[in-house]
């Protein structure tokens, strides 16, 4: 069984890299210059990167078997500018949903919401990330978007 | 600080989509590195089809941060406030995603516009991945 809704796990520290922001921003295809240089800002969905700070403690155990679990939706809440380069940030993952829905083919699918806040040193609520992850039924089913 | 100025943006207001792609094998990898998701599905083929996949695809949050990009191309880098996306359907190499808007709210604000959007992206007339945004504009 997973980690129960609340559960979280130990904090962890994000320091935002303007080198990483770059690389992401390249991936990303964006030639914007907003993101070069030494006060470049995040992209929107940059703080996925956030998982490379992550230690294994920092992560909230889902329970989901991996064969089956997709990424059903993710967002993003920036409380003001987004991050900057050099920024630092203190992230805690936590459990906020879990509940369950008859799959279309039988079965249950699961699904769980995890949501990171991002803080500053002085404990202000920066950003947060929340992402929606589903099991899929045990038996059929091949369908279904996610990656 | 804010994002472009609000001028001109209103409910209703489209910009001209944008075509991103085909998308290769190594964009997959090169999101990989950027983002730390190291699933191989999306690089390796022989373990895409052994999961039953016809071929490597994207991480659906490549396709993510490509809508992304677009609309901060619109409503600029520093006025996002929230983009929350919704993963739909596979993209294989080759694809070709058209990105798409329209602004679905406008409400001042002491701080400024806050304007909400609806995003899509699509391969063909199938949506990859959909999106809502807000950006704070000036103004």
């Amino acid at each position: 069984m997973g980690a129960p809704v609340g559960s979280t796990g130990d904090e962890y520290e994000v320091v935002v890299e303007r080198g990483k922001i770059a690389e992401f921003a390249a991936a990303m295809r964006s030639e914007d210059p907003a993101y070069a240089g030494p006060d470049a800002v995040v992209p929107p969905t940059f703080l996925a990167s956030a998982t490379l700070w992550r230690p294994a403690s920092g992560q909230v155990s889902l329970g989901f078997d991996r064969k089956r679990l997709l990424h059903g939706e993710q967002e993003y809440v920036f409380h003001g500018p987004p991050p900057r380069a050099g920024q630092r940030l203190r992230a805690v993952d936590r459990v906020t949903e879990r509940y369950s829905k008859p799959g279309r083919r039988g079965g249950e699918m699961s699904f769980a919401v995890v949501v990171t806040e991002f803080r500053d040193d002085d404990g202000r609520l920066v950003a947060e990330a929340r992402g929606t992850f589903i099991e899929r039924a045990a038996r059929p089913a091949t369908e279904g978007g996610g990656s | 600080m804010s994002g472009a100025p609000a001028a001109g943006i209103e409910v209703g207001t489209r910009p001209p989509a944008r075509d991103i792609g085909p998308l290769t094998t190594r964009m997959f990898v090169r999101y990989a590195g950027a983002s730390g998701d190291f699933n191989p599905i999306h690089y390796d083929d022989a373990m895409a089809r052994s999961a039953g996949y016809p071929s490597v695809f994207a991480q659906g949050m490549l396709s993510a941060a490509l809508l992304s990009g677009y609309a901060v191309e619109w409503l600029g880098a520093d006025g996002v406030r929230r983009f929350a996306v919704r993963f739909r359907e596979q993209v294989y190499p080759g694809d070709v995603l058209t990105c798409s808007g329209v602004v679905a709210s406008v409400r001042a604000t002491d701080e400024g516009t806050l304007v909400g959007v609806e995003l899509q992206a699509t391969v063909g007339e199938r949506a990859a991945v959909t999106a809502t945004a807000e950006f704070l504009l000036s103004g």
